[in-house]
């Protein structure tokens, strides 16, 4: 059974749609990264799924359950949970504090969690109380998804975590994607820096024109010319 | 008079337009609009208070000039005044988010809320002046200068309910969930955090904290239908000064308001005073349009 | 109160005068020169509002501005116990211009400072004008003669027919006023110059991305109006002949064209005209009535009736956005007219961006 199904989905802004009928799935505990040309809609697409953007037709469902059109507020109770690309974190909340605030529904046992998450990222464990507009940019990002991971979702959407980051804060945070699904949490993800993406996911998706036109294992892509001329920089293709 | 009297009375004055001007500037931060309607609560609060005193009067609490009636009457005009501004939300503000209103747009509602405020006022206590009590209360001469009890009353009761706000804002669940909504909403959406109540609850707590300043303001002078509406550019200039959803810069805001008005007349004629929150208001808004102390809570 | 003063005075304590035809008609043209020079502070606040999303809520401010400059460059010099500078004795079309050129320099005081930041920061700003000028009035010694006020301002062409004939001239001079006003506007905002105007309101980062220097264009926008708000207050002064500050209400200097603006349809010309003739029909209209309504109501018409504005304000806001008359929403007059108004998404503000 899917963890997260989306069929024939078409989303947008107003009038426009920029989601034409995609479809994707995301079975528990893998990586999945959707990779295509900017404006595609792949963070349209993730946002849609996550009940932020108005969906014109087609389905979400998670956890065998009708989620579309469900406020985001809902799927978090369902143990969906979602990362945002910029402004994800609350700059004048603590770090502590905004993890409570991932919290918030949470019926007791946040204090052990908000330690265990601290304990497992000393980057952040080491300043509980600074304010989350102080971190630098890898930093926010990890404390975006510890603030996500406090509900214990099943599974997490993330949305180009890291389109700001510098090229060692990104293989760090690959490194802490790959650790949150060795817990047993299923990721969708949204990436720019493709190659690096897939190296560390199971599948993937090529979005293009707001449709899916191209599904395959990870290391597939990897090796697939015509991704490779277009997404990953041809030089780098091997065999 | 004497300097240091003016500026007395200007901590008592800037008391109360902090007092007020707390709650302005949370409903300012969290709901991102200036609510106009905010000056006609205090009225609203005011006459509340008077009314339950018409009913529970009880002795004169000594020191004070006030009837131990009031105490209730604070509590219920509070709740009174907390439990509307929380409908009106209900009833017209989260209308106009879930269409996706520009902010302004509520803006002008809030004016329209605010001629309306006025005129059920108006149409339920008379267009008269009406007063708490008749009795003097007599000043305490520290020195040369002259205190009475229920200036220290207006000046303790804003520490206090300073107090309990910050307790709210750093040690409580719905606190800290008001401080997230108010630094960025759609994470707070995200992260499960259900907003729409969170509104409701500043809401309520703005109106609480309105009304509290409308009745203090009453102790000390009459209260008038267009009373409170002419705290709104001092409310303002305090929120401005403090920065935007900073309360305890709204409080210093306030007192500074009410310091430089009542102490221009040590220069000016009394008449023009009324223009010196607009001076404040404009000269930040030249130096400093982010508030002298920031927007952070 | 002003509205007692403005053509109802003769009327008001005799409830039969509208029974007769000649009461009727002395109404009817009281009540048509008030709302043309309501139509044209509400023109002014729709250069403001309705096309470059400035609001200001300090529009009494500029009309009482424009009566007061007028009144003193037009009356002779203070004589007796009257206090109050000028008194320059200038034709009455002297003074109109002065009125709108005092309503431009308060629109660029206010402005200045204020129109390069948050569009509330204005709105802020603007609320407390009115009070302060109204009360720099009453308390300055020698400026405009206090609570006093000005009298015996003159008439505009008073001296040139009968004066139980000079009420239709005075119509006729609203009316030409306002058409003269309309036809500025129109020309204004349907200029390239009101093109930029929209744009900046619809969207203001793609109007800064284009290259328009927003600010100056809000600025330029908001003077105008400011201009035309203080040529209203002229008009109204030289009709009443008398002002002084308790004259000079937010309620209904201020709130009153708002509530005609937005029933009317803002944005829209013709639309806000027809506003202030519903709503000042209704707002000057009820009084007549007053024996007829239930004791209630009847003793408490004049509050009930600002109640009624302010809820009819919100329920406009609510139901009926666009006013009666919705903004034609066009991209050029040479393309074709695109059906609904414009959108209303471009303002939204802090939600998630597209891509």
């Amino acid at each position: 059974m899917s963890l997260l199904e989306v069929v024939d989905l078409e989303a947008g802004y107003g009038d426009v749609l920029i989601v034409r009928g995609a479809s994707i799935h995301v079975e528990p505990g893998e990586i999945v990264t959707i990779i295509g040309p900017n404006g595609a809609g792949k963070s349209t697409l993730l946002k849609a799924a996550f009940g932020l953007i108005d969906i014109a037709s087609g389905t979400v469902r998670f956890k065998e359950q009708d989620v579309t059109r469900m406020p985001a507020h809902r799927l978090v109770e369902m143990g969906a949970a979602f990362v945002p690309q910029t402004d994800n974190v609350f700059p004048r909340l603590s770090i502590r504090e905004n993890l409570e605030m991932g919290a918030f529904r949470r019926k007791g046992g946040t204090t052990e969690r908000i330690e265990e998450l601290l304990g497992r990222f000393p980057d952040l464990g080491s300043r509980p109380g600074e304010q989350a507009g102080r971190l630098s940019g890898g930093q926010r990002q990890t404390l975006a998804m510890c603030r996500a991971l406090m509900l214990d979702p099943s599974l997490l959407l993330v949305d180009e975590p890291t389109a700001a980051l510098s090229p060692a804060a990104r293989q760090d945070l690959f490194r802490q994607i790959q650790s949150i699904r060795d817990s047993g949490v299923a990721i969708l993800m949204v990436e720019q820096n493709a190659r690096e993406a897939l190296e560390i996911s199971d599948r993937g998706y090529v979005l293009v024109n707001g449709a899916v036109a191209l599904e395959d294992r990870a290391e597939a892509m990897l090796t697939n010319e015509d991704i490779g001329r277009m997404f990953l920089g041809r030089s780098e293709v091997t065999g | 008079m004497d300097f240091v009297q003016l500026i007395i009375i200007g901590i008592v004055v800037g008391s109360v337009v902090g007092l007020g001007a707390m709650g302005l500037t949370l409903t300012f931060g969290i709901l991102k609009f200036a609510n106009f309607a905010h000056g006609d609560m205090m009225t609203l609060g005011m006459f509340t208070a008077f009314a339950v005193l018409g009913v529970v009067r009880g002795p004169t609490l000594e020191p004070f000039s006030i009837p131990a009636g009031l105490i209730l009457a604070v509590l219920v005009a509070g709740s009174a005044v907390a439990l509307l501004a929380a409908s009106l939300d209900r009833l017209i503000y989260r209308r106009l988010r879930r269409r996706g209103s520009a902010l302004i747009t509520m803006a002008i509602a809030s004016l329209g809320i605010a001629i309306m405020t006025r005129a059920v006022v108006q149409l339920i206590w008379g267009p008269l002046p009406k007063r708490y009590s008749g009795g003097i209360n007599p000043s305490w001469s520290i020195g040369e200068l002259r205190v009475k009890p229920d200036q220290l009353l207006i000046v303790g009761l804003t520490l206090v309910l300073a107090v309990v706000l910050y307790l709210l804002l750093y040690r409580t669940k719905l606190g800290k969930a008001m401080r997230a909504t108010a630094d960025n909403a759609q994470l707070a959406d995200v992260a499960g955090i259900d907003t729409e109540r969170i509104r409701q609850a500043t809401w309520a707590i703005a109106g609480f904290l309105i009304a509290a300043a409308g009745v203090m303001f009453a102790l000390q002078a009459q209260l008038r239908y267009d009373a409170g509406f002419e705290f709104l550019l001092p409310m303002f200039a305090a929120v401005i000064l403090g920065g935007i959803g900073n309360p305890w810069g709204a409080l210093a805001g306030g007192l500074i308001v009410g310091i430089s008005q009542e102490t221009s007349t040590y220069w000016i004629p009394s008449g023009f005073k009324a223009g010196i929150p607009f001076v404040l208001l404009i000269a930040m808004l030249i130096a400093r349009p982010r508030g002298l102390f920031g927007s952070t809570f | 109160m002003l509205e007692a003063i403005m053509g109802l005075a003769m009327s008001l304590g005799d409830p039969t005068f509208l029974v007769t035809f000649q009461g009727a008609v002395n109404w009817s043209v009281g009540f048509l020169t008030t709302v043309a020079i309501f139509a044209i502070v509400v023109l002014g606040l729709n250069v403001q509002w309705g096309y470059t999303g400035i609001l200001n809520f300090g529009v009494v401010a500029f009309f009482m501005v424009g009566a007061y400059t007028s009144a003193l460059l037009t009356l002779g010099p203070a004589t007796g116990f009257n206090a109050y500078i000028l008194g320059l004795d200038l034709p009455v079309l002297v003074g109109w211009l002065g009125a709108a050129l005092a309503g431009a320099l308060l629109a660029l005081l206010v402005g200045l400072p204020t129109l390069r930041l948050r569009l509330d920061f204005l709105a802020i700003a603007t609320i407390g004008i009115a009070e302060i000028l109204r009360t720099f009035a009453r308390s300055g010694n020698g400026l405009v003669n206090r609570n006093e006020g000005l009298n015996g301002i003159p008439g505009f062409l008073a001296g040139t027919v009968d004066r139980g004939d000079y009420k239709w001239l005075l119509l006729a001079i609203a009316l030409a006023s306002l058409l003269l006003v309309y036809l500025l506007v129109r020309a204004a905002t349907e200029s390239p110059w009101g093109r930029v105007l929209r744009a900046i309101r619809d969207n203001e980062a793609t109007a800064q991305a284009a290259g328009k220097r927003t600010t100056v264009y809000r600025l330029q926008a908001f003077v105008l109006g400011g201009a035309i708000m203080g040529f209203a207050g002229a008009l109204y002064a030289h009709r009443i002949g008398a002002i002084s500050p308790p004259g000079f209400t937010d309620l209904f200097g201020t709130f009153l064209p708002y509530t005609m603006l937005i029933v009317g349809g803002a944005g829209n010309h013709r639309g806000v005209i027809l506003g202030s003739l519903v709503v000042g029909f209704f707002w000057f209209g009820t009084p007549l009535v007053q024996e007829s309504l239930p004791d209630a109501i009847g003793t408490n018409v004049f509050v009930w009736r600002q109640f009624f504005v302010g809820l009819l304000v919100v329920m406009f806001i609510l139901w009926l956005p666009k006013g009666l008359i919705a903004e034609e929403a066009r991209v050029s007059r040479f393309l074709p007219r695109v059906a609904g108004g414009p959108s209303l998404r471009a303002r939204i503000t802090g939600r998630f961006r597209a891509e």
